[in-house]
């Protein structure tokens, strides 16, 4: 597993999304209310960049006449056929059994943390200004 | 950090032909130009004729965007209606070599006033051609037709046919009767003349009676599906009713119908046929021999049984030339060529349905 600096936090802010290369495989990132989410951007059933879907809720039922959108925010709408991602998971919820899509652990993290190699080069005064956006493959 | 962005690259991919591509009004006058001033007057103060109850509405609702890819609506205009996105969307990381337009809004296929019916097929036409194929020289045209007034369908066809941005000729897979009808037949004749396929789309709730032998459906679901009935219907009516015996030259397209019904179909047809033959004396052949030789199907939406594998016993026994890849793009079932077959494929038969059969049944090049 490698990690990836994928862009600064302040570029993926809460209810934005974006598309980024990594290691030859192109990632969704999503912020969510705060919430970070990376998928692989191609959905596992007709291969739909799911970049562009519906952010959404699930809807639940405990039986006729009753219908309630919850736990919004927490899914993925492909934006071709309406397969229904869990963003934290990738798992499909239209075919549990069979379809998920891939996720990557992501987070954020102090830019100081990131770089560290087996050299110590001259140093110069640096200020660390910004988190970035880090993603594991 | 370095740079980690980048525009989506165009893969290189074997070259495909699409037969089936929508393309859309961007404004709700674009065939106004197209249209002689008696029809733009009568359009615009009586519109258009179609058979639901609120013209802005669809009849079943759809769970993305109105039908369309919730991801193709362009800045200005409806989803289909702008060639940039067609172009970047479509066409260029699909690698279309070839991409049949079925225009479907506002032609003249659903129309009841036959002279309009008339002029809005004219409109349809040349819009086509002015709007999509003279910008895109991958794009082909369909030429639509005021299919029930035969002899104004037979008129347009001869119009068009000498141009080769027309490819085929497009019926509503909702006439009024059963497409094996004579009175259909002089449109058949103009098209075997002109050495053009005909392709059967569905088209919004023409003929105005229920799209099912028994009622109107409950769900989008449900009327979803019954284009496979409609197509059922169809073929066997073309077959059963000697059209093939009477145009041995005539060869039809079934679009966005499904195909792995045809064996049973077919199978059906011939049991049958043995029995009563002679209440159809002008059969010379089984009827799965018709089917074998003058029908085509496209692709989408395909069939994705639990274990894809049986797909591959249903092409096998239809013919691997007989299948046309389509995307119906920007419809919300598109089928991108790499993913819509989720069985393994040799290179020849990746070929011919993805390219081969389309080339030389619509004689492209």
């Amino acid at each position: 597993m490698s990690r990836h600096v994928v862009c600064a936090a302040d570029e993926l802010p809460p209810g934005s999304r974006r598309t980024a290369f990594v290691d030859g495989r192109e990632i969704a990132l999503f912020n969510v209310d705060g919430r970070l989410h990376a998928l692989l951007n191609r959905c596992p059933h007709g291969g739909a960049r799911i970049c562009s879907g519906i952010v959404t809720g699930i809807a639940q039922s405990s039986g006729p006449g009753d219908y309630r959108l919850e736990r919004h925010g927490e899914f993925l709408r492909c934006p071709w056929h309406g397969w229904e991602f869990e963003l934290a998971t990738g798992q499909s919820w239209c075919d549990p059994r069979t379809t998920r899509l891939r996720n990557y652990e992501v987070r954020r993290e102090a830019g100081g943390n990131l770089v560290k190699g087996p050299y110590v080069a001259e140093r110069y005064p640096v200020v660390v200004e910004n988190d970035y956006i880090v993603i594991d493959i | 950090m370095n740079a980690p962005f980048r525009e989506q690259q165009a893969r290189q991919t074997l070259a495909v032909v699409d037969c089936d591509i929508h393309p859309a009004h961007r404004t709700p006058g674009e065939l106004l130009p197209y249209l002689e001033p008696r029809w733009r007057e009568h359009y615009q103060t009586y519109g258009v004729h179609v058979r639901q109850a609120l013209s802005s509405t669809l009849m079943y609702p759809r769970m993305m965007a109105a039908g369309m890819r919730s991801d193709a609506l362009p800045a200005n205009g409806p989803a289909g209606s702008d060639l940039e996105m067609l172009r970047k969307q479509h066409l260029d990381p699909v690698n279309v070599e070839f991409g049949l337009l079925m225009a479907l809004s506002k032609g003249g296929m659903e129309e009841r006033n036959p002279e309009f019916a008339a002029a809005m097929s004219r409109a349809t036409n040349d819009w086509q051609i002015d709007r999509w194929v003279r910008e895109e020289p991958r794009l082909r045209a369909g030429i639509v037709v005021p299919q029930e007034f035969p002899e104004a369908a037979v008129a347009e066809i001869e119009r068009c046919a000498a141009d080769r941005r027309y490819v085929q000729i497009m019926l509503s897979s909702r006439p009024s009767d059963p497409l094996g009808h004579p009175r259909y037949w002089p449109i058949y004749a103009a098209a075997e003349r002109a050495g053009l396929p005909i392709g059967l789309h569905p088209v919004g709730y023409n003929g105005g009676h229920p799209s099912t032998g028994s009622g109107w459906p409950t769900y989008y679901l449900q009327e979803h599906y019954v284009f496979v009935a409609c197509m059922e219907a169809l073929a066997a009516s073309f077959i059963l009713g000697g059209v093939f015996e009477r145009f041995p030259g005539l060869k039809v397209v079934l679009v966005e119908g499904g195909f792995a019904w045809a064996p049973a179909l077919a199978w059906r047809m011939d049991k049958h046929f043995d029995k009563f033959r002679k209440e159809v004396p002008h059969l010379k052949q089984l009827p799965s021999d018709y089917l074998r030789q003058h029908i085509w199907w496209t692709t989408q939406p395909i069939e994705e049984p639990e274990q894809a594998r049986h797909l591959v016993e249903i092409i096998d026994w239809i013919g691997w030339d007989r299948l046309l890849y389509s995307s119906d793009y920007p419809h919300w079932d598109y089928d991108n060529p790499s993913f819509s077959f989720k069985f393994p494929m040799t290179e020849a038969q990746r070929r011919k349905i993805f390219r081969d059969n389309a080339m030389a049944l619509y004689r492209l090049s």
